[in-house]
């Protein structure tokens, strides 16, 4: 399991990545929007440390942290928004729709489950020991596609976790307009076991994840973990309806980067967030240098 | 002789056979049931732990299959009824034909869903469309379409061993019972087959002995059958000769059966007829006529369509049968063209 520095060392390259995203965005460098994933970086790191070699992760619209948090490189994905060729999918995708290695993402809300809860599905067929965690969140929750997934899933034990970042808000809908119910009791009505957990901890969350986790694997079967999480950020850029005080008072209180950092030594933080910001400045301006797509169909 | 339905069921059989990364997915697949036209009968019998009955959810089985198909398996869907295909519109369209190209090549996706498609038997409103043409412009997307004619079976089996990206797999009812179309069957016809590679076989009909044909029909599917019959009506009754040209590869994504197949046919016959099942605005017919007419200009003297009426399918089977395009249909619009 990482340790505190290199856990601090995952939330704050995805809080320098998004950051980065979104002071530059209007120097007009990157194409099409974005949403970022600020605040909600533990779900990510705490969940992903768990990940074996061959283990699949589908993502969604809100995807780099996850991308990063899997191991992904920061200039490909840098370079992905710019639309150059050297992004992760050569500028086809853009920031929604990545796939490397066995990341896989789509902005499509109602394909990520179903495709997610398939390719878990299709290890176990195939006899790998693989498991697939798909990220999902209370806006995907509207989506009826993720009700026959998760029946199927149930019905034929794929070996999936359904991860769902509640922050409360799809979009600009608050959850007491979009999600009836209890979103436990979704999972519960299909026979999934789900812990959930309200925190922004990521040292919370860690072994909570890896407890499923390991779980899963033993038994082959899917499980369900529920994040209330907090959206710090827009949904993409420029469009948060929220009071600004709620969203002043969860910077305050539910900041993960905030709530770990005290487990470092001043120095120890000083200097990996040095190294970090010049990393990703270097990845920044590497893409930036990146040749530009030629205007040609591929 | 062999039925096109006991000849998809055996090439099923045959592709499970061959090869273990083939999967079936369904609504009521398991024996003796075997699906509810029965074309994959037998399978779940032979191949227990190969053949996933689903429950009632075609988005969700295809997303699942899309999975599976990424992965590196071969799934291969059966959709109960085509007119359900509404219901996966959006798995096909906004997300599994797109996996390949917008993860940059990197990726597979050979998932075959087969659908049967067409009216004629008193279904109604909404078991009895022909809805291919609502996929034919999603990029990505092969749609095939097999007929009477060649090996519909072998055409499946290619479909699912060979195909790296998703098809639609369209089989119409009726052809079911229709026997598969072997020379003995077809004496009063001469037909060709044309193998253009990276394209699915295209075939060509004409009545023996006729002088060289002054219309030219394309059809697919069922369609071709009602063609054949209305070929032989035009020579015998009216002395109109007429080829029949039958694409099994519906989508445009080499344009070759235009190219290598409609057009050099069209330069000599001048006049183009299309004939399809579905209803008639912003159908298969609408694009071939106007890639013909961009081909060739004035050279293409007169074009002409037939298809299905613009309302809902009745279920009462005379209001259907007056609906859905016939044999009669056929032999008006081709005598209208001369």
């Amino acid at each position: 399991m990482p340790d505190n520095q290199a856990l601090y060392e995952e939330l704050y390259r995805i809080r320098r990545f998004e950051e980065t995203v979104l002071e530059r965005f209007s120097s007009g460098v990157f194409y099409g929007t974005t949403h970022t994933y600020i605040g909600q970086e533990a779900n990510a790191v705490g969940v992903l440390a768990h990940l074996n070699e061959d283990d699949i992760v589908f993502s969604n619209h809100r995807c780099h942290g996850h991308f990063l948090a899997y191991g992904g490189d920061m200039r490909g994905l840098f370079a992905e928004l710019m639309g150059k060729p050297t992004g992760i999918v050569g500028g086809r995708g853009g920031s929604q729709h990545i796939h490397w290695k066995d990341f896989y993402s789509n902005g499509i809300l109602g394909s990520t489950v179903p495709a997610a809860t398939g390719m878990a599905l299709g290890e176990k067929l195939k006899g790998t020991d693989a498991i697939a965690i798909v990220f999902m969140s209370d806006g995907t929750l509207g989506e009826g596609v993720v009700y026959e997934s998760l029946n199927m899933a149930s019905l034929w034990n794929a070996p999936i976790l359904y991860v769902v970042e509640n922050n409360e808000i799809a979009q600009t809908t608050p959850i007491e307009l979009g999600v009836a119910g209890s979103i436990a009791g979704r999972f519960e009505a299909f026979d999934i076991p789900s812990k959930e957990l309200d925190t922004s901890d990521v040292v919370e969350i860690l072994p909570v994840a890896g407890g499923l986790i390991e779980e899963m694997r033993q038994q082959s079967q899917p499980r369900a973990l529920i994040l209330d999480t907090c959206r710090f950020g827009p949904h993409s850029k420029g469009d948060d309806t929220r009071d600004e005080a709620l969203v002043a008072q969860m910077r305050a209180e539910r900041d993960p980067l905030n709530i770990h950092a005290p487990r470092l030594s001043a120095e120890e933080r000083q200097s990996v967030e040095s190294e970090i910001d010049s990393a990703v400045d270097r990845a920044f301006e590497t893409a930036l240098a990146d040749p530009e797509a030629e205007a040609t169909l591929p | 002789m062999t039925t096109v339905l006991e000849s998809l069921n055996q090439a099923l059989h045959g592709a499970m056979g061959a090869d273990e990364s083939v999967y079936l997915l369904g609504e009521d697949m398991l024996d003796p049931y075997g699906g509810a036209f029965k074309v994959s009968k037998g399978l779940s019998t032979a191949y227990p732990e190969r053949v996933l009955t689903t429950p009632v959810s075609e988005a969700g089985m295809v997303g699942i299959a899309g999975g599976m198909a990424l992965r590196g398996l071969r799934p291969v869907v059966e959709i109960m009824f085509g007119d359900f295909t509404t219901l996966i519109a959006d798995q096909l369209i906004n997300s599994i034909s797109k996996f390949r190209w917008m993860y940059n090549d990197q990726v597979t996706v050979p998932l075959v869903v087969r659908t049967p498609m067409g009216g004629r038997r008193g279904y109604g409103p909404t078991h009895s469309q022909t809805m291919e043409k609502y996929f034919l412009g999603a990029p990505g997307l092969k749609v095939v379409a097999p007929c009477a004619l060649g090996n519909p079976g072998e055409l499946l089996k290619q479909v699912i061993l060979e195909e790296n990206d998703p098809v639609l797999f369209v089989e119409n009812k009726l052809l079911y019972l229709q026997k598969v179309m072997d020379e003995a069957a077809l004496a009063e016809f001469e037909s060709t087959e044309y193998l253009v590679p990276g394209e699915y076989p295209s075939y060509e009909l004409t009545v023996r002995g006729a002088p060289p044909p002054v219309i030219t029909i394309a059809a697919y599917g069922y369609m071709a059958e009602l063609a054949r019959e209305a070929a032989q009506q035009l020579a015998f009754e009216h002395e109109i000769f007429v080829q029949i040209l039958i694409p099994t590869q519906l989508s445009f994504e080499d344009n070759l059966f235009i190219e290598e197949i409609l057009l050099p046919n069209l330069e000599r016959s001048q006049r183009l007829l299309t004939v399809e099942e579905g209803t008639l605005s912003m159908g298969w017919g609408a694009e071939v006529i106007t890639r013909a007419s961009h081909a060739l200009g004035p050279k293409l003297q007169k074009v002409g369509r037939v298809a299905a009426a613009e309302i809902p399918i009745p279920a009462s089977v005379p209001m259907e049968r007056a609906m859905l395009p016939q044999v009669e249909d056929i032999v008006a619009a081709a005598r209208s063209m001369v």
